[in-house]
């Protein structure tokens, strides 16, 4: 009797101790990576990092405010094709689609989300920057915006299924046209859900380089033009990281720690969405 | 079989739902009369949500639905082409089975939520609307210092009442009841049976219902239902003593099988 319990002890402390290690090991990479580039980019941050743009190889100092501004300038665009789309997408597939068109949109929607990126790149490349015979903020934005439709979509169509039929029906009940009741009450209903699920496509493209390498291109200067290259925070990371200049591996490593703080936060933010409901 | 009157306010006409392969209801043709309430009886999936939820069109929103046949409002039917369905549910409210108060409004916008959804109403006639309608379901002096909070903080029984001022704040002429009373406790259900008495001098009412007693207590009219056809359809006070069909005694007083 003692030893079984003794026996039963011993397997639940070595089973803790186990589990605690596998949750360690998880958490690990995620901790090295969050300190590592803490430890490098740090000592670039500072005004100058917010301000300025880029100075030429073998000057110190400088900053990427041209690739922060792009980068939010690419994003804004992309949100504002991609999002509407992606929403009316989704309230077309759960309040009005039938059945056997809105499956084949959903499977559309999986196979582009299963694109790589560089891909969707390429693609952008030859429908809108051969055409306009050059590089352009547009391009990259359109790039991302077809990443980000997909998710977009699925997860508002799923917010959407979630909200009870039953609330539907009160509303149209009252006499509510179809349209304000899903305007009003169905998509009010699932807010919080559909914006954790923007949040996290915004994540998502927020660190995208490989579609904005043919698209945007990238920039060392200012520019606020969609028909123009545009920096973007990625692809200066990119493009200095495999500079041979240490001025500019330190602008890379603090340009990281941007990046990552602005997923950090958005996941921050999407969670905080999602959880409140 | 009781004919159909020429006061009936809902005439249903030969009416047939399918889903799908599922003949729901078969060849229904019964009427309700202006200010009377009528109880749909039968046991579980005889259709009788299905015949209740054709009398307003929610069948609209499910896919593989069809309804055939005619349901006639004030003469009118209601499946004719040019039938707006947004009107016409603005005549023919609907109270459903579980309370279903919108759970992001207060109190008082769920009572004037018709009004709120459609984007009318002016503010200082609300209040009074508000107050006269939470009165008629003897909500009133339960929330009246708080109308401001979430409705979902109000108990199950309350939130059906809410829901039933919801409905007639709108001011429909007919109100289709889903077993009202069913996620109720006995003072509520009680509650909401007197208000029914009370609703019926000015609305048609059409209820469904799994309890007899409530039924027998509510009804002027009661429709049994089997296997998705009307059965038989009379006076309450005949059908619960002496019902013609052997089916129906057999039911009301709990022998089915
Ligand atoms: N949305 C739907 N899709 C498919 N079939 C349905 C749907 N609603 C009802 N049915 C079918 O129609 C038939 C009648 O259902 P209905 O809900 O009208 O029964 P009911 O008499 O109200 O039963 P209960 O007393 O359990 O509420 C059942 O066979 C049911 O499966
Ligand atoms: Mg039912």
């Amino acid at each position: 009797m003692i030893s079984y319990r003794l026996r039963r002890k011993l397997l639940n402390l070595l089973m803790t101790l186990g589990m605690l290690t596998a949750t360690l090991l998880v958490l690990t990479p995620l901790g090295l990576i969050f300190f590592h580039i803490l430890k490098m980019g740090f000592s670039s941050i500072n005004l100058d990092f917010f301000t300025q743009i880029p100075k030429p190889p073998g000057e110190a100092g400088g900053g990427m405010a041209n690739g922060i501004v792009g980068s939010g300038l690419l994003i804004a665009t992309a949100s504002l094709i991609g999002l509407p789309l992606g929403i009316f997408g989704a309230v077309y597939l759960s309040e009005y689609g039938s059945s056997r068109f809105s499956s084949l949109i959903r499977f559309s929607a999986d196979v582009l989300s299963g694109i790589p990126s560089i891909i969707t790149g390429m693609v952008v490349y030859g429908l809108l920057v051969v055409p306009m015979k050059g590089f352009s903020a547009l391009a990259g934005a359109l790039a991302l915006a077809l990443i980000m439709l997909p998710i977009v979509l699925r997860t508002t169509e799923e917010q959407l299924k979630m909200v009870p039929m039953t609330l539907r029906e009160a509303s149209l009940a009252l006499g509510v046209p179809l349209w304000r009741t899903t305007l009003k009450v169905t998509l009010k209903s699932a807010l919080k859900g559909i914006i954790t699920g923007v949040l996290l496509a915004v994540a998502r493209v927020a660190g995208e380089t490989a579609p904005l390498l043919f698209t945007a291109l990238g920039n060392m200067f200012w520019s606020h033009k969609l028909n123009e290259p545009i920096a973007a925070l990625p692809l200066q990371i990119f493009n200095f990281a495999i500079s041979p200049y240490d001025d500019w591996h330190r602008l890379a490593w603090g340009g990281a720690l941007v990046l990552v703080t602005l997923m950090f936060t958005l996941s921050l933010l999407a969670r905080w969405f999602g959880r409140t409901r | 079989m009781s004919e159909a009157t020429t006061d009936a306010k809902i005439r249903l006409d030969r009416l047939n739902v399918h889903f799908g392969a599922n003949h729901a209801v078969k060849e229904v043709t019964m009427a309700m009369a202006s200010n009377s309430v009528t109880a749909i009886i039968g046991p579980s999936g005889c259709g009788k949500s299905t015949v209740l939820r054709s009398i307003n069109r929610m069948h609209d929103l499910t896919p593989g639905a069809r309804v055939n046949g005619s349901v006639l409002l004030d003469g009118e039917d209601i499946y004719r082409k040019e039938c707006d369905p947004v009107t016409m549910r603005r005549r023919v409210g609907m109270v459903f089975q579980k309370p279903n108060p919108f759970p992001a409004m207060s109190i008082y916008d769920n009572v004037i939520a018709g009004y709120r959804l459609n984007g009318r109403g002016r503010r200082s006639e609300m209040d009074a609307l508000v107050e006269q309608c939470l009165q008629r379901v003897s909500l009133w002096d339960e929330v009246k210092e708080r109308l401001h909070v979430n409705a979902m903080q109000l108990s199950g029984g309350q939130q059906q009442r809410l829901c039933i001022a919801r409905t007639i704040a709108v001011m429909p002429e007919v109100i289709l009841m889903d077993e009202p009373c069913s996620a109720l406790d006995p003072i509520s259900t009680l509650k909401v049976e007197e208000l029914i008495d009370e609703l019926k001098e000015k609305y048609t009412i059409v209820i469904v219902t799994h309890n007899m007693q409530q039924a027998a207590r509510v009804s002027d009219t009661t429709a049994f239902f089997y296997l998705g056809e009307l059965i038989e359809m009379g006076d309450t006070k005949k059908i619960f003593t002496n019902p013609e069909k052997r089916q129906t005694e057999d039911y009301i007083t709990g022998r089915f099988g």
